[in-house]
């Protein structure tokens, strides 16, 4: 245990520990209304930001922020009114967000190739107290929502239409998800980059719900995954020298894939007592039933 | 049995007092269209306290349309609309109104339990505040009164569905509401869950709910239905007594109902056969 009397595996380890918390908590809304790539997009747009933070010497982190959250409000406001087309809207959304944050970069002085990669792919030994600051107020404003909120939010995730015949404010609600996605998504940025963010957003609820029925049980599982797999991911990453954003997601994949593979027997199981119990289908004879078996009416 | 050419069991929806009674639904020259197609040209319909009102028509009659407009899902471009006596843009009082949606299935993205979806309709009353102890046996009423409760703890991945439209409506009445709008909660439903939903429905009624539901055809729901309004293009061209089921078909358990005109009257394209 050596590596946690460094200060910077410290902070790594407790900003890994956040985003493994919050990532799932909020990518659970996103998947249960099938929209398991937003934090993607978020991402690509996210990378304007930190761009513009280069260029503007300022925190690439607040900045990034900024225009995450401005980036998903449009996507949100897109889904709204661009019913028609509204896919490749967003696509332009999300590769103008990439290539606008590479411009920005390149014209910035400081901005360079490998800083480049440190937001893209995550450097997460490289946080600084400040980071960590931020990161902590961040987590907590994701945390209250995702958790305070929960029946709100499934309810507007689960059935939009019915989740505003009920009186929810359905668009407050959504602009809440969005506006949090893009929040988690500059927290994880340093710890798994921009381009993996989604990854951890997504892959512990789907490996979640491969063995749970009820929406509680996939929240708690997947949260518990998220922590399980950015600790052992930072840690792997200290003691072996691999980048700690590939081996977390990686890690995820992993147990993405016991998990399906222990689903199935669990599921014969559950569903095992009334299969036992039937016979096998019947045959039923031609010409063994006559007229006078019917009812008359 | 001998054919009399007389409605066989008795209309139950008779039985009810009339009386005058507020209304809880009013339309007045509704229209409405999707994209460039006008789909209400002028649709007047106006349902009063504790009244089971069908709206029936054929596909494309505009009879959802003009459901999801009287809950403001689709926005009317002309005409008024007034819940509970009170002009629809300033009308706040959601929590009256139960909405069982068109859909085929109760599941989202993520594995949701009977339990939890069905909560979800009990928001209604508890908005952004806590889940009190009323609440969830309110929930657990509404499972019971659509013979779920026992599929309570059940993902609803696992449903048939018929079950999954019987949570979709306990999911409504979770809420406790003064009023029902439905959306074919027939639809795709065996016939055990149909009678199910059909009792269900008859407990709300008994307790003096008001029902407007789009219906395929009447089927076991037929005894409760005071008035049936037929769409056709866009326009109401039946509003009164249900088009009725005589001879065979009045027999209980004949879910099939076919419009039987008067000689005299014009033949009504309810849509119930297509």
């Amino acid at each position: 245990m050596e590596m946690l009397s460094f200060p910077f595996m410290q902070r790594a380890l407790i900003a890994a520990l956040i985003v493994g918390i919050t990532a799932p908590a909020i990518g659970i809304y996103l998947v249960q209304r099938r929209q398991a790539l937003m934090g993607d997009g978020i991402g690509h747009v996210a990378l304007t930001g930190v761009g513009l933070g280069f260029l503007l010497n300022t925190s690439p982190v607040w900045v990034a922020t900024a225009v995450a959250v401005l980036g998903s409000v449009v996507m949100e406001l897109i889904r709204w009114y661009g019913k028609t087309r509204g896919d490749l809207a967003l696509a332009m959304l999300f590769y103008g967000g990439m290539a606008g944050g590479v411009m920005l970069m390149n014209l910035s002085d400081a901005g360079s190739s490998a800083n480049l990669g440190t937001y893209l792919f995550g450097s997460i030994t490289t946080v600084s107290p400040e980071d960590m600051t931020t990161i902590y107020v961040l987590a907590a404003l994701v945390l209250a929502i995702t958790v305070g909120l929960r029946r709100q939010l499934f309810a507007v995730c689960q059935d939009e239409e019915f989740a505003r015949v009920t009186g929810l404010p359905v668009r407050l609600l959504n602009l809440l998800v969005a506006v949090t996605a893009a929040v988690t998504v500059t927290v994880a940025m340093r710890v798994v980059g921009l381009l993996l963010v989604s990854a951890l957003m997504v892959i512990p609820v789907a490996a979640a719900q491969q063995i749970s029925r009820s929406f509680a049980v996939t929240f708690v599982t997947a949260v518990a995954i998220g922590m399980v797999v950015t600790l052992t991911g930072t840690t792997a990453s200290y003691y072996v020298d691999v980048p700690s954003g590939a081996t977390i997601v990686l890690f995820a994949i992993a147990l993405f894939v016991v998990f399906t593979a222990v689903a199935a027997p669990l599921a014969r199981r559950r569903a095992g007592a009334p299969a036992a119990a039937g016979e096998g289908c019947t045959l039923e004879v031609p010409g063994s039933r006559t007229a006078q078996d019917d009812v008359r009416v | 049995m001998k054919d009399t050419g007389q409605p066989v069991i008795a209309r139950e929806a008779a039985e009810r007092p009339a009386g005058d009674r507020s209304a809880v639904i009013e339309l007045r020259g509704a229209t409405a269209s999707l994209g460039a197609r006008p789909v209400l040209r002028g649709v007047d319909l106006t349902v009063r306290s504790g009244e089971v009102v069908a709206l029936l028509g054929a596909n494309g009659s505009g009879k959802s349309t003009a459901v999801r407009s009287v809950i403001g899902q689709v926005p009317l471009t002309g005409g008024d609309l007034a819940l509970f006596g009170t002009p629809f843009r300033r009308f706040k009082d959601w929590a009256r109104i139960g909405y069982v949606p068109q859909r085929t299935t109760a599941a989202g993205g993520v594995p949701a339990t009977v339990r939890e979806v069905v909560t979800a309709g009990r928001l209604a009353r508890t908005k952004l505040g806590l889940l009190r102890k009323a609440d969830r046996s309110a929930v657990h009423h509404a499972l019971e009164l659509v013979g779920m409760a026992d599929r309570a703890k059940d993902s609803v991945n696992a449903l048939s569905g018929g079950q999954h439209q019987r949570v979709l409506i306990a999911r409504a009445l979770a809420g406790e509401p003064d009023l029902l709008i439905m959306d074919e909660p027939m639809a795709g439903v065996d016939l055990a869950s149909q009678e199910v939903l059909a009792s269900a429905l008859r407990e709300q009624v008994g307790h003096g709910a008001t029902v407007l539901l789009v219906l395929h055809e009447l089927g076991p729901l037929e005894p409760l239905i005071d008035r049936a309004v037929v769409l056709r293009d866009g326009c109401v061209v039946h509003d009164g007594p249900p088009p009725e089921a005589v001879g065979q078909h009045a027999l209980p358990g004949h879910d099939h109902v076919h419009p039987h005109a008067d000689a005299a009257a014009e033949p009504l394209r309810t849509g119930l056969l297509s």
